[in-house]
């Protein structure tokens, strides 16, 4: 009946995971209670479960990553304690079959549950608004991507109260991920939630192509996008290329393990190797599927900090390709000591390198926007310079290991760790951060506090470097990366200082908690009224904070790469409501994209724990959901101009009397 | 743009350069992919041919299956006047001849280095198994 599940599921022996477990059931509950207290179901269901409106799914998805930041973390700085401490004699307070499990559990929500739904969610709230559309082509199927994502974390998460999370690293090769070597149920976590997440992330790939390709405004001819939608466009395409690829390479792993095929497996003429080549020709676009959006995020706090138009814009559209071009031809350096011959080394040795020149160029476009423009310190403008030093070692130290020489050396060290942590917390991190600083008045109509963010930025740099240089040392000295215990006495010291690098980053993630809490109890201070708080140059600035659900009253027409920098330029800036409005088409919401991925993720579950049954159910409930939602034609409305007018009235309102105010004042 | 409007009609071209097919064009499609998809199964499985000639065998059906689908199911062809089916075509071209061809390369590459005596028996492998 219940497959293999059981009560002996539930790991009540281990202290550890009892009490990771006990805190997260009280979070849960203390979140129910509130929701509970002031009955907030209704609203919950009909404002953000159902809805299909592209900033409230944008707003989700950066609540989940930042969520599941805390989660990372809370992994990150557990094996650096457990480093600290477990060697020689002694051996830490963590078994290794749990140490494993937690380096896969960081790697695994870091990217996939911290970094993709943070770009993902950058995405959603700024792109429409940039290329001045009402919403993504397919708004339903973005409330598909963002549930299945989410049930996807879901799954992760449960794998610490029932079962146990995979023990083969965040990639999961084999023959350590097969059957054999790992009967347990982790694996099968592993690959039911990337499987259902990647789904998601796929669905919203396409929907991004689309809308940037359709949905753009009269006039923003494709050389007058905004670089980050053209970012977001390069980004998509990767997406499309890239995750079929990882779940056609996780549908093999499961069938190797569900029904003993033998794709990566030494016996029955498999190859595992085969599944390392596969991997990573997903796994390397996929980084710059994260880096490609924060690049376009830089590249719009660049120019707005520093009142003045992107250096070069053509060069940086072309380099924005090149990189995508590129990250196609170069994963195999994630596998240089496999055992292929030299021309096979050296041309992806070549080509890694080769993707170095289009991201230098990019640095050299950002510093020459900064050079001679009137540059703004906010905390959005820090986390990008701070970027720019970071992004440039990690970029140099690539290079390094992009020789396969080197590579044979460092190959699987902590000079590898470092070397990935360099760039991705250097670049896809402080990206995110950037784009928070950046965006959140536009998300919630105040700004983020800036005495707290700057604390935020410099524990988180500092912290940084104390935290992941002595990994390139400890690297060099011949520690490798995934061990729980190691018996060199002269490792000791930069491990600690590793955990106090590890220490300085828990501060500025509580500066960033602290500058949420202080930014919302002081948000009347910091409200942003007129819907350009930061002086922006792209049409998202155009409208109110937070824009109203239809986005723009009337469709903006664009003549230039900065549409609004140019209307304020020219004078030709809206200062009042028109007196009349079109009535605006509009999508009505709908649960069947939450109903959806509830169903994948109790078919993940059942699959997980051979519940046959229940999986055949779950996947009858998806293609029902699916019919009955394709046969309601009542998935539309119109807002009447009236209504539109009302609203803009009382926005031109709110800005005239703030403008007298000021007035009065001086 | 009506759906519902041309589910019934022939071909129909949209402003997009999209055809949205037919019921008889979707059940052609869907006939060639199980005829397709039961002919590689059958190759494999009745062991008719030479491994070698198995390999191509499958290869290639599975190329005409892609094809199929994209004609068929995805309605893309190379008669509508617009420019973008012609880019997903090259687009997905590069990505395959990238992947698959870059794969083959690396792996027989380190067949070849790592182990010429599995490599050799190889062949052998399938006629054992059945």
């Amino acid at each position: 009946m219940l497959g293999r599940l059981t009560w002996a599921a539930i790991p009540l022996d281990n202290p550890i995971e009892m009490g990771a477990v006990g805190l997260m059931g009280i979070v849960v509950l203390i979140v129910l209670g509130f929701i509970a207290r002031y009955n907030l179901w209704v609203y919950l269901w009909k404002e953000w479960i159902t809805t299909i409106d592209h900033k409230k799914i944008g707003i989700m998805y950066i609540l989940m990553a930042l969520v599941m930041l805390l989660r990372g973390f809370a992994d990150a700085i557990m094996m650096r304690t457990q480093l600290a401490f477990s060697h020689g004699a002694s051996h830490g307070y963590l078994p290794p079959e749990h140490y494993d499990q937690i380096f896969s559990a960081h790697g695994v929500i870091m990217i996939f549950f911290v970094a993709m739904p943070f770009v993902i969610g950058f995405m959603n709230v700024a792109v429409p608004l940039q290329i001045g559309a009402r919403d993504v082509a397919f708004p339903f199927l973005n409330s598909i991507s963002f549930w299945l994502t989410f049930v996807g974390m879901a799954l992760v998460n449960l794998s610490l109260a029932i079962g146990e999370f995979g023990q083969a690293g965040w990639l999961a090769y084999p023959p350590l991920s097969e059957l054999k070597y790992s009967p347990g149920s982790g694996i099968d976590y592993w690959i039911w939630s990337l499987q259902i997440s990647g789904i998601g992330t796929l669905l919203t790939g396409v929907n991004f192509f689309v809308t940037i390709i359709k949905m753009r405004a009269p006039g923003m001819t494709f050389m007058r996008m905004p670089v980050f939608v053209w970012t977001i466009l390069c980004t998509s395409i990767l997406i499309m290329a890239a995750f079929p690829v990882l779940t056609a390479t996780i549908g093999m792993l499961t069938l190797d393990r569900y029904l003993d095929f033998h794709f990566f497996t030494n016996d029955g003429g498999g190859n595992q190797m085969m599944y390392v080549n596969l991997i990573w020709a997903w796994g390397h676009p996929e980084v710059y599927i994260l880096i490609l959006p924060v690049f376009g995020v830089f590249s719009e706090v660049v120019s707005t900090y520093s009142s003045k138009r992107l250096f070069a814009y053509t060069s940086m559209v072309w380099a924005t390709v090149s990189i995508t071009v590129l990250s196609f031809v170069v994963w195999l350096h994630h596998f240089f000591t496999m055992g292929s011959g030299a021309d096979v080394n050296a041309f992806f040795g070549i080509s890694t390198m080769v993707i170095a020149i289009p991201t230098g160029v990019k640095i050299f476009n950002w510093l020459f926007t900064m050079y001679g423009g009137r540059v703004r310190y906010e905390p959005a403008m820090l986390w990008t310079v701070g970027f720019m030093v970071t992004f440039t070692i990690g970029g140099m130290t690539g290079v390094m290991m992009a020789v396969p020489g080197i590579d044979f050396i460092v190959h699987n060290s902590l000079f590898l760790i470092a070397h990935f942590h360099n760039v991705i917390i250097g670049g896809v991190v402080f990206g995110c951060f950037a784009g928070l600083n950046y965006w959140f008045p536009k998300m919630f109509g105040f700004k983020l506090e800036a005495k707290w963010g700057t604390r935020s930025f410099w524990f988180w740099l500092v912290g940084f470097y104390v935290a992941f240089v002595p990994l390139y040392a400890l690297g060099f000295m011949g520690a490798t990366r995934r061990m729980e215990h190691y018996d060199n006495p002269a490792w000791v010291p930069y491990m600690w200082v590793a955990l106090l690098g590890a220490v300085l980053i828990f501060c500025g993630i509580v500066c960033s908690i602290l500058q949420i809490v202080v930014s919302i109890r002081d948000r009347a201070k910091l409200q942003d009224v007129t819907g350009d708080i930061w002086g922006g140059r792209t049409l998202e600035w155009a409208i109110s904070s937070p824009p109203p659900f239809y986005n723009f009253a009337t469709t903006p027409t664009v003549a230039d790469a900065e549409p609004l920098w140019d209307a304020k330029q020219r004078g030709t800036i809206e200062r009042q409501a028109r007196d009349h409005y079109e009535d605006i088409h509009m999508p009505k919401n709908t649960g069947a994209g939450f109903i959806i991925a509830v169903f994948a993720g109790i078919m993940g579950f059942a699959m997980i724990w051979y519940i046959w049954w229940l999986a055949i159910l779950s996947v009858v409930g998806i293609i029902l959901t699916l019919i009955i939602r394709t046969c309601n034609d009542d998935i539309d409305y119109y807002v009447p101009g009236e209504e539109v007018a009302r609203i803009e009235k009382a926005h031109f309102l709110k800005v005239a009397s703030l403008e007298t105010e000021k007035q009065h004042a001086d | 743009m009506d759906h519902s409007a041309h589910g019934h009609s022939h071909g129909h071209v949209d402003a997009a350069g999209a055809s949205h097919g037919s019921y008889t064009s979707y059940a052609i499609g869907f006939v060639l992919s199980v005829i397709l998809t039961a002919a590689a199964f059958w190759a494999v499985m009745s062991h008719a041919m030479s491994p070698g000639a198995t390999v191509t065998t499958i290869v290639i059906l599975a190329i005409v299956q892609v094809f199929v689908h994209l004609y068929y199911f995805l309605h893309l062809n190379f008669s509508s006047e617009q420019r973008w089916n012609i880019t997903a075509f090259a687009f997905a071209g590069i990505v395959v001849l990238i992947v698959i061809g870059g794969s083959l390369w690396i792996i027989h590459n380190m067949t070849d280095r790592m182990m010429p005596q599995m490599q050799q028996s190889l062949p052998g492998l399938q006629e054992q198994q059945g």
